[in-house]
């Protein structure tokens, strides 16, 4: 540049050079930070919205040989950090073993090093001395309860519970664990006739235990237990009742629910595959409640499990097919329903469903493991994990470990599936959730209840926030587009100077405030006086007219002497008069209309549900929100076109108004486009009026007198509770995303046309 | 002739101007309804006695809060026995009743009609007290040490003023106490902990240290004995006086005079009174603490913290604002960069504020904030210092939200200057780098004062942002005071926008916190509304001092 020359010819020394160019270096890097602060800001919501669209990964971690002999493992557990781990083996012992070696230096320099697969305890369930009972099947409760009980080959069954007792000696983490029997060392009678289990499901619910037996000569029995503990001696009584349950055919798996309700009983008959359900809230009278026959093409059924949660039943096939049911309630009774699929490729050999999460694992006979969560409908793995060929496979309460036998091998492998539950069509579509009775969009992320399932759907938030934004736009967009093609084309230009600023303050008005009024004071008004709200409406515009024309009745002198510039002035009183007028007849008006009752009429008559704070107060609040942006932008576009394109127009003989449409408005429409789009940018993104003026309630209806939850609101509303790192708080970032990239697009639009509209201006 | 009219396009003429009229109103009515609900706050409401009987005592005393209008049909409609009242509307009064501790609501409907007499007796007295709201009724006695000290009279006002100033002077002194050494032995007991974290962590933790840690320790708990001793002697001191009032159910109703903070008997005051009533309202509105989970009293703590942290954010936005419109203005050639980073600064100030809430929690507070605190103060973990929302992470959040506004006005600035004296500058050789320090700024200076303006105004109003990365609705400290090193920036703190939608929505109270909520919103309004007016007015200003550069 000349610049720099001559600064170089005249300089007298070369510090000033130095001091000019370091200038500029700096200079320059402050005006690349805009651009930087940009950029940070949309890729750090990326970077914290990607993990959740991660699938499931698995790292290999140790492996030894399977502690406590070679006998054959019928159960496979873990405490909850997935430090200590057990197996049940065939011959009734249950082996403590420390699972992992723990890294951490700390715990490795001190005595109590844990070195993966040392035994921490074994003992045995067999038992008595008589050498005829032996341990024939073992069942799991749901794992909230975690207890275990074994069936023997007398036709008992005995309830055990492993516990950890942990304990910090000189501050170092150390785990004990022990195998306790809950109800007593005695075992009880499941089949009164004693035959040996050979099957067993087993489920507590307090002090109420149900056994469901398979026994060797091939009959169903089910068992309750109900205890009573003396207060005193704190020894159990027990009632039981029991019952034979007849079935036709090949009995296999077993499952009972947790709330010790339904049996389901896997039938193998001739040629087809059955899955009976029995209710067993009576046990003088138990029924078949339902029969789910499978297709005969998915082949055998060679799983059951039942989803945390307890309401989801997974049938797997040899065919690799594995099906999620749930009961919905069509028509009558609750029955079960075939919800969604999933295809593991192989013969399924075992559902492992997680503690806590809808997902499960699912163990092929080709030794691949499947890991698929079923709300969401993903396959977050497929194939062998770390390369092992799983022959049985236990995952961890935490879900961070896998535990996996294979070839006489431990592998205990780390499991990395931190968001399972969210997937990109999960977020956007229809998702049938437990308990539901057909699929939806849902918005419900925390509730007190265990069983709970986060469900997160943006969809009736995204809405919420379209609704709001569309209400609001319905109200700013014509008395923002008004107000400025007035005040730039037809006011007094002393007028002008006065009113622009007026309004332009407006946008300067903290939100909150306008959110305050909104919800405290415009909702009660509105909702007490709403056939006065409605006149007004009404009214309004008729008035206006009538005023004009009676202003054009008015002989020309008087009228010349105030010009059509200061009509904006001439028509304050009269709003302001139909303003009282309105709502000061509300009540009469509701009296002759609706009786007294405007409310009560709307919902009982018209059947429209009417919240206090709704879309028409959010679309009057947030609507003056974005009034003075869209009259700010739009009046300087119509201002800006220039006055020989009116002058020449109205010289040909066209009416003020014929030129406002036919030329102003013509050449101003990119920047009132450019207004328009910027205005619903900003009501996109409001957050206080819509979190004060809504109910926040995410439903999804665009009754006006209701309300909604939108984006924005719903993240001032949940960030402050949600985990950081949880799928909540990366799903709130989400939404963050989205709406900066609307506003993104909305502004880059409007930024373009503005530009576009500036260069032909400078032409013209 | 109608059609004529039509026509011509005369009425949709009007009708863009009834816009204009409606876009003013709102205005101008949000403002007034604003100021008018916001000010009467202050102003010594009449303290009536509602009768409803000639014969029996059944009266009710309180101020009036609000009188509607409504149709008979819904308060049948809501079981209210309507036998007594003729006509189709009735009118009803919300009073504001007080005495929370006696009455299980302290704001009662009452219905027109079945009021007998309503009354502003002259003796009626509205307390004001530290607990339980206001407290309506007569006053009957002024206790010391339990014992009467005078009923009736006139001298009885006289000395229940200077009794309750000696015990509000003692209460000032108790506070004075337990936020002043109190609370800077506990920052040092808990800086003394921290020491000693400090040194276990750095292995150099060695006996001489702890005795030194202990002796120091020791010394403070022995110094905070003793301050204790005072604080209690204080707190008796001001239980020494009490008061019993007569409240509307004809009951004696003793009580402490250190609760009691104020006395007003504002039906018997005269209109010059009534206006010094009202402006020591407004000063102790303005100076005085919150009370009752923010209910009651004054904002100063929010007034505080807002200035505090929009400052902060001064000093962080404007050298990066200044520099980046230098930059567009000055530096930038017209390539796809400097297109980007106009774009960029467009979407800056068009993105959604709780978005920049979100980057802040996660960015600042999280990412930023838990490495410093890994780095500088591991001795407090797993309690973060840096690493929860904050004063100065709001500063840096609302920073880079109001960048675009100092960069877009600052340029505007920069535009208006001509180019003759850029020119003649550097053709008496001076470089461009002092041609902008020595000329261009010194003349920008009032378009960058304009910008840092609109930012500061933009800065105090928004509110959503903030609820993430540091506001709270009450905070113990300020975020500055005497202990070193004086700025704490780590601290959590008050703003009024959020003093607003707190007090306004989550309080549990909303009916009587409702005019502090208008006054609150007052404040906040004359603030910005102040704040751009000046903006404007300097830019102004600025725009006339150029024109005539110009010609």
């Amino acid at each position: 540049m000349a610049m720099s020359k001559t600064s170089s010819q005249f300089s007298a020394g070369r510090t000033r050079l130095i001091k000019d160019r370091a200038a500029r270096f700096g200079v320059t890097l402050g005006g690349g930070l805009v651009l930087i602060a940009l950029l940070l800001i949309f890729f750090y919501l990326l970077y914290v919205v990607l993990p959740i669209f991660k699938p499931a990964s698995i790292d290999e971690g140790e492996r030894y040989a399977i502690p406590g002999g070679n006998a054959e493992t019928i159960m496979l557990g873990m405490e909850a950090r997935a430090e200590v781990g057990y197996r049940v083996t065939a011959d009734g012992r249950f082996v403590f073993f420390h699972l992992r070696t723990l890294d951490n230096d700390r715990d490795a320099d001190s005595a109590v090093k844990r070195n993966a697969g040392e035994i921490l305890l074994e003992t045995s369930v067999i038992h008595g001395t008589s050498p005829e009972v032996g341990l024939s099947a073992i069942a799991r409760a749901s794992q909230a309860t975690g207890d275990y009980a074994v069936g023997y080959t007398n036709g008992s069954a005995l309830v055990v519970r492993p516990e950890f007792q942990i304990t910090y000696p000189n501050d170092i983490r150390s785990i004990e664990p022990s195998l306790t029997k809950p109800y007593g060392s005695e075992p009880m009678v499941v089949d009164s006739e004693g035959a040996s289990i050979e099957r067993l499901a087993f489920e507590r619910d307090g002090e109420s235990m149900m056994f469901a037996a398979v026994t060797e000569d091939k009959r169903l029995v089910v068992s309750r237990v109900t205890g009573r503990q003396n207060m005193m001696t704190r020894r159990f009584t027990w009632s039981s009742q029991r019952a034979e349950i007849p079935v036709r055919g090949e009995v296999g798996e077993l499952l009972l629910t947790p709330n010790l309700r339904q049996l389901m009983v896997q039938v193998n008959g001739s040629g087809d595959q059955r899955v009976h359900i029995f209710n067993l809230q009576d046990m003088n009278n138990i029924t078949e409640s339902q029969i789910i026959s499978t297709d005969g093409t998915r082949g055998a059924i060679t799983s059951l499990a039942l989803l945390a949660g307890e309401s989801s039943l997974m049938i797997g096939h040899d065919s690799g097919y594995i099906s999620q049911w749930f009961e919905v309630s069509g028509e009558g009774e609750r029955q079960f329903q075939p919800i969604r699929s999933f295809n593991l490729g192989a013969a399924v050999v075992d559902i492992v469903p997680e503690q806590y999460r809808r997902s499960f694992y699912a163990v092929a006979d080709t030794g691949e493991v499947g890991i698929f969560h079923t709300t969401s409908n993903r396959e977050l793995f497929k194939g062998n994990p770390a390369g092992v060929s799983v022959e049985q496979a236990a995952v961890g309460p935490r879900a961070n470990h896998l535990v996996a036998i294979s070839d006489g091998e431990l592998h205990v492998m780390t499991l990395h599936n931190e968001h399972p539950e969210v997937s990109w069509s999960g977020i956007w579509g229809q998702i049938w959730y437990e308990n539901y009775d057909e699929p939806g969009y849902t918005w419900q992320s925390t509730s007190g209840s265990d069983n709970f399932e986060p469900k997160f759907s943006l969809v009736p938030i995204s809405f919420g926030t379209i609704k709001a934004a569309f209400y609001a736009m319905l109200i700013a967009v014509p008395i923002g587009l008004a107000a400025a093609v007035y005040t730039a084309y037809f006011m007094t230009p002393a007028l002008r100077k006065v009113v622009k600023p007026t309004i332009e303050i407006m946008e300067a008005l903290p939100t909150v405030i306008l959110g305050f009024l909104a919800g405290l004071w415009l909702a009660p008004l509105i909702e007490n006086q709403l056939p006065g709200f409605v006149a007004f409406m009404l009214l309004l515009p008729i008035s206006i007219l009538l005023a004009a024309f009676l202003w054009h009745l008015l002989p020309n002198d008087i009228r010349n002497k105030v010009t059509d510039g200061r009509a904006a002035m001439l028509l304050i009183p009269v709003v302001l008069l139909i303003g009282w007028g309105s709502f000061a007849m509300s009540d009469t008006l509701e009296l002759w209309f609706f009786d007294g009752d405007t409310r009560g009429y709307l919902t009982n008559t018209l059947g429209i549900d009417f919240d206090q704070r709704n879309a028409l107060i959010v679309g009057i609040a947030m609507g003056f929100a974005v009034i003075p942006t869209i009259f700010s932008i739009a009046e300087d576009a119509v201002f800006s076109v220039p006055k020989h394109l009116s002058s020449g127009s109205l010289a040909l003989g066209a009416t003020e108004w014929q030129t406002l449409t036919r030329v102003i408005l013509l050449t101003a429409s990119p920047g009132i486009f450019s207004a328009v789009m910027m205005g619903l940018g900003r009501a996109v993104g409001e957050t206080m009026i819509v979190l004060m003026a809504t109910g926040n309630t995410p439903i999804m209806d665009w009754n006006i007198f209701e309300g909604m939850r939108t984006l924005s609101a719903n993240i001032a509303v949940e960030m402050p509770e949600s985990e950081v790192g949880s799928t909540h708080y990366r799903i709130l970032f989400l939404a963050a995303f989205v709406l900066f990239v609307f506003t993104f697009a909305f502004n880059t639009v409007a930024e373009f046309v503005r530009q576009r509209l500036r260069e032909k201006y400078s032409s013209l | 002739m109608m059609n004529n009219w039509f026509k011509s396009g005369s009425p949709w003429i009007w009708m863009t101007a009834g816009s204009v009229s409606v876009a003013l109103i709102a205005v101008l009515g949000l403002v007034a309804l604003i100021a008018w609900r916001g000010l009467s706050f202050f102003w010594p409401a009449d303290i009536y006695e509602f009768h409803f009987s000639d014969t029996e005592r059944q009266t009710i005393i309180g101020e009036i809060y609000e009188r509607e209008r409504i149709p008979v049909t819904r308060l049948s409609d809501a079981g209210v026995d309507i036998s007594q009242i003729d006509g189709e509307f009735v009118t009803r009064y919300l009073v504001k009743i007080g005495n929370r501790e006696l009455v299980p609501l302290d704001f009662t409907w009452v219905l027109e009609p079945n009021v007998v007499r309503l009354e502003t007796p002259k003796d009626l007295v509205v307390l004001e007290r530290s607990r339980n709201g206001n407290f309506y009724g007569y006053l009957h006695d002024v206790l010391e040490n339990g014992e009467s000290v005078v009923t009736g009279g006139a001298d009885i006002k006289v000395e229940l003023r200077k009794r309750m100033e000696r015990a509000l002077e003692l209460r000032n002194e108790a506070e004075s106490i337990s936020k002043g050494p109190i609370a800077r032995i506990n920052y040092e007991l808990e800086q003394l902990r921290l020491d000693r974290r400090r040194l276990e962590l750095n292995n150099s933790y060695t006996e001489a240290a702890e005795a030194e840690i202990q002796a120091q320790e020791e010394a403070l708990r022995a110094e905070y004995r003793e301050v204790e001793q005072t604080l209690f002697a204080v707190r008796a001191e001001s239980e020494r006086d009490g008061v019993i009032m007569i409240d509307m159910r004809g009951e004696e109703v003793r009580m402490s005079m250190n609760m009691v903070l104020d006395a007003t008997w504002s039906n018997d005051m005269n209109i010059l009174q009534k206006w010094g009533y009202f402006f020591s309202q407004i000063g102790k509105f303005l100076t005085e603490d919150p009370r009752e989970s923010n209910t009651e009293g004054g904002v100063f703590p929010a007034i505080f913290g807002t200035v505090f942290m929009v400052l902060l954010m001064s000093v962080i936005v404007t050298p990066f604002g200044v520099i980046a419109a230098i930059y567009l203005h000055e530096y930038a050639g017209k390539n796809s960069i400097t297109k980007l980073i106009r774009i960029a600064v467009i979407n800056l100030a068009g993105v959604p504020s709780i978005v920049y809430g979100v980057f802040g929690l996660g960015f600042f507070v999280y990412m930023v904030g838990g490495t410093l605190d890994q780095i500088f103060y591991p001795e407090s973990l797993p309690n973060p210092t840096f690493g929860t929302p904050g004063v100065l992470w709001s500063a840096l959040t609302l920073a880079i939200l109001t960048l675009p506004v100092v960069i877009v006005s600052t340029e505007e600035g920069l535009s208006r200057i001509p180019s003759a004296v850029r020119e003649g500058s550097l053709a008496l050789g001076a470089t461009k780098a002092e041609t902008i320090w020595r000329i261009i700024l010194p003349m920008a200076s009032p378009a960058i004062m304009t910008g840092l303006i609109l930012a500061v105004a933009r800065a105090a109003g928004e509110v959503a942002p903030l609820m993430l990365v540091g506001v709270v609705k009450s905070a113990p400290a300020l975020p500055v005071d005497g202990n070193f090193p004086f700025l704490h920036l780590d601290r959590k703190f008050m703003h009024l926008g959020f003093h607003i939608y707190d007090v306004g929505f989550q309080s549990p109270n909303v009916e009587a916190a409702r005019p502090l909520v208008y006054a609150t919103s007052f404040l906040l309004i004359t603030v910005i509304v102040g704040l751009n007016l000046t903006a404007i007015g300097v830019r102004n200003r600025l725009r006339e001092k150029f024109r005539a550069l110009e010609h």
